[in-house]
């Protein structure tokens, strides 16, 4: 017997929606003073956030936005039924330690720069399967603890290629619920590692967007969908190089990228602030959706949206060894 | 005979997928960044060769006087790089402050400090070799691999 | 004395070389592998000959490259090797550079303690 609730290769659809009854979003100061900057619920002073290092931040970045999401429902930490959250840094301390204050049940993930889409399909699919009741889904990033992990200690002088993308300080935060008022999750897709042997570090653009590509076309095929079905398609990070190329890459698998399709690394700055090619980080695409694109939704102004946050899946050793960047994307119904 | 190879099919995919890339990549400024590079390390040697002139002026020897002027060059990048100015120059001007031995010293310093909140003996003291080791290393190999020639040489 | 203008072109040419070197080959040549090759090269050229004379023109403009320091570590090795056969070659180079390599350590050290990253 055929699972039920599973179309095609890759595709998941549910028969209870569950219901984004409430988010929250926390920015950088850089992201703060983009295009959405009065999206979000906060917008960070400095990138300390009243902590003594940048690790710290990180952790009270993604702590606070869990709180916010719920207080905003009027429920507390003890309400909240379980934790699926990620970040970027090793051992997910970011994560795991917001875990630790916050007391909800936790399961860390990771994803890299997907890690907002991951955690909303698994929560999606555990409130679906009638397992929990509140379920959050969470994920941050914080541009200098990234930096210093993947990159180059933040007082060296090093000189920014084009093609590469600025790590993004935010968080974002959504509650789901089996019943509510709120955009719902009506169908997800979960993405396949694609490596089309990219190996420019400061390039994830490329890297990633086959799998974006991939995931995208293998969900219109599970259910039959074309572009049109949704009013915007948008990407998690793969700013103006790997935007170019999807683009390109969709028409060759006869799908129309205009005028519904953006990323959320091209949205979140303006080009005066000096990112080279856009966004990245896990909370790129969380604070986006957390922001302007849930906003968009409840008043009305999108009402089909498919979210497809990508990942870079390297780490500084496997560069070193001269390894390829694997990448992987998942998609997320989001509809009113 | 006729199967299809996947690794084959998989190694076209990825050159046309290449070529793809190659088109859309935007090229770095090479221009701007000549211009910057030249100009910028073209400017610290200058203040160099005014220091040494100086020092030489003083009546302080050939030798004595280089070694002093590498001693300050390094102080000025490294105290540039504690203010916060250097990263920000370096962000410009790209080889033209990597180059100079200001660069080595910024290189030093950012790794150095980056690494305070993990402690002075694992985080710092360990940490500030990680550009300075493999550049020592290296200057110490070849230098001793060609005295070691010229010994051979000699004998 | 060397005149001014001479160790800003030599200084200048230099770095533009270094600049050359990081936007026309592989994208993941850092800073790192910069210092590295500059060390080097320098101290192999110097062990050539060719060195010298580019110090005789550019004065600082050549000396303070990280070349500079390659060809420091060269010569005082050559020298020692004269003065003291295999010992020198041991001895030599750190000898000459040990100005520079006590700075770079120290003041790396005190800056690192006296300033916090910024970002």
């Amino acid at each position: 017997m055929p699972a039920k609730k599973k179309r095609g290769a890759q595709t998941l659809v549910f028969d209870k929606p569950p219901v984004i009854t409430s988010w929250a979003s926390i920015a950088g100061p850089k992201e703060g003073q983009g295009p959405w900057g009065q999206d979000f619920d906060w917008s960070m002073e400095d990138y300390l956030f009243g902590e003594e290092s940048w690790e710290k931040a990180e952790n009270k970045m993604l702590r606070e936005t869990v709180k916010k999401a719920l207080n905003k429902r009027n429920f507390d930490e003890a309400d909240a039924e379980i934790l699926m959250a990620g970040d970027l840094l090793n051992q997910l301390v970011s994560s795991n330690y917001a875990a630790r204050e916050l007391g909800i049940p936790f399961l860390g993930l990771y994803g890299a720069c997907s890690t907002m889409a991951e955690a909303l399909l698994l929560a999606a699919i555990l409130v679906d399967g009638e397992f929990f009741e509140r379920v959050i889904a969470a994920a941050c990033s914080h541009h200098y603890t990234a930096e210093r992990q993947f990159r180059f200690p933040t007082e060296q002088g090093v000189q920014k290629t084009p093609s590469s993308q600025w790590t993004a300080t935010a968080a974002g935060a959504v509650l789901l619920e089996p019943v509510g008022t709120g955009p719902r999750i009506t169908a997800v897709s979960i993405g396949k590692v694609i490596d089309m042997d990219q190996k420019d570090i400061s390039d994830m653009g490329s890297a990633m967007a086959p799998a974006a590509a991939h995931t995208i076309k293998t969900h219109f095929n599970d259910l039959n969908r074309s572009s049109d079905y949704y009013d915007l398609i948008v990407t998690g990070d793969l700013g103006k190089v790997g935007m170019a190329i999807t683009r390109e890459l969709f028409i060759k698998d006869g799908l129309q990228p205009e005028p519904n399709y953006s990323d959320c690394g091209v949205l979140l700055y303006d080009d005066f602030q000096e990112v080279n090619a856009g966004g990245s980080g896990c909370g790129c695409s969380a604070c986006i959706l957390c922001g302007p694109l849930l906003k968009k939704m409840t008043a009305g102004e999108i009402n089909k949206l498919l979210f497809v946050a990508t990942g870079a899946l390297m780490s500084p050793i496997t560069s070193f060894q001269g390894e390829s960047i694997p990448a992987i994307a998942h998609a997320v119904a989001i509809e009113n | 005979m006729n199967t299809p190879d996947p690794k084959r099919w998989k190694k076209i995919e990825v050159e046309e997928y290449e070529n793809l890339v190659q088109q859309t990549k935007p090229k770095p400024p090479l221009l701007k960044h000549c211009i910057w590079a030249f100009i910028v390390g073209g400017l610290i040697c200058l203040l160099a060769q005014l220091i040494m002139n100086y020092l030489l002026n003083q009546g302080i020897g050939k030798v004595d006087a280089s070694s002093y002027t590498s001693v300050i060059m390094i102080f000025l990048g490294a105290f540039l790089t504690g203010i916060g100015i250097y990263d920000e120059l370096g962000k410009k001007a790209g080889a033209g402050s990597i180059v100079p031995i200001t660069g080595f010293a910024n290189a030093i310093v950012a790794s150095a400090m980056e690494f305070k909140r993990e402690g002075y003996i694992f985080g710092v003291g360990a940490r500030i070799f990680t550009v300075a080791g493999p550049t020592l290393l290296f200057g110490f190999v070849v230098a001793v691999l060609i005295g070691l020639i010229k010994v051979f040489l000699s004998s | 004395m060397v005149p001014l203008y001479m160790a800003f072109l030599i200084g200048g040419l230099l770095c533009l070389l270094g600049q050359l070197i990081m936007d026309l080959t592989r994208a993941s040549i850092t800073p790192g592998h910069i210092l590295v090759g500059y060390i080097s090269g320098g101290a192999v050229l110097s062990g050539l000959g060719l060195y010298e004379p580019l110090v005789k023109i550019g004065g600082a403009g050549a000396t303070i490259p990280l070349s500079g320091f390659g060809h420091l570590l060269t010569q005082g090795t050559l020298k020692a090797v004269e003065q003291k056969g295999l010992l020198g070659a041991f001895s030599g180079g750190v000898e000459a550079a040990a100005a520079g390599i006590t700075a770079a350590v120290v003041f790396g050290y005190l800056a690192a303690v006296l300033f916090n990253p910024k970002g």
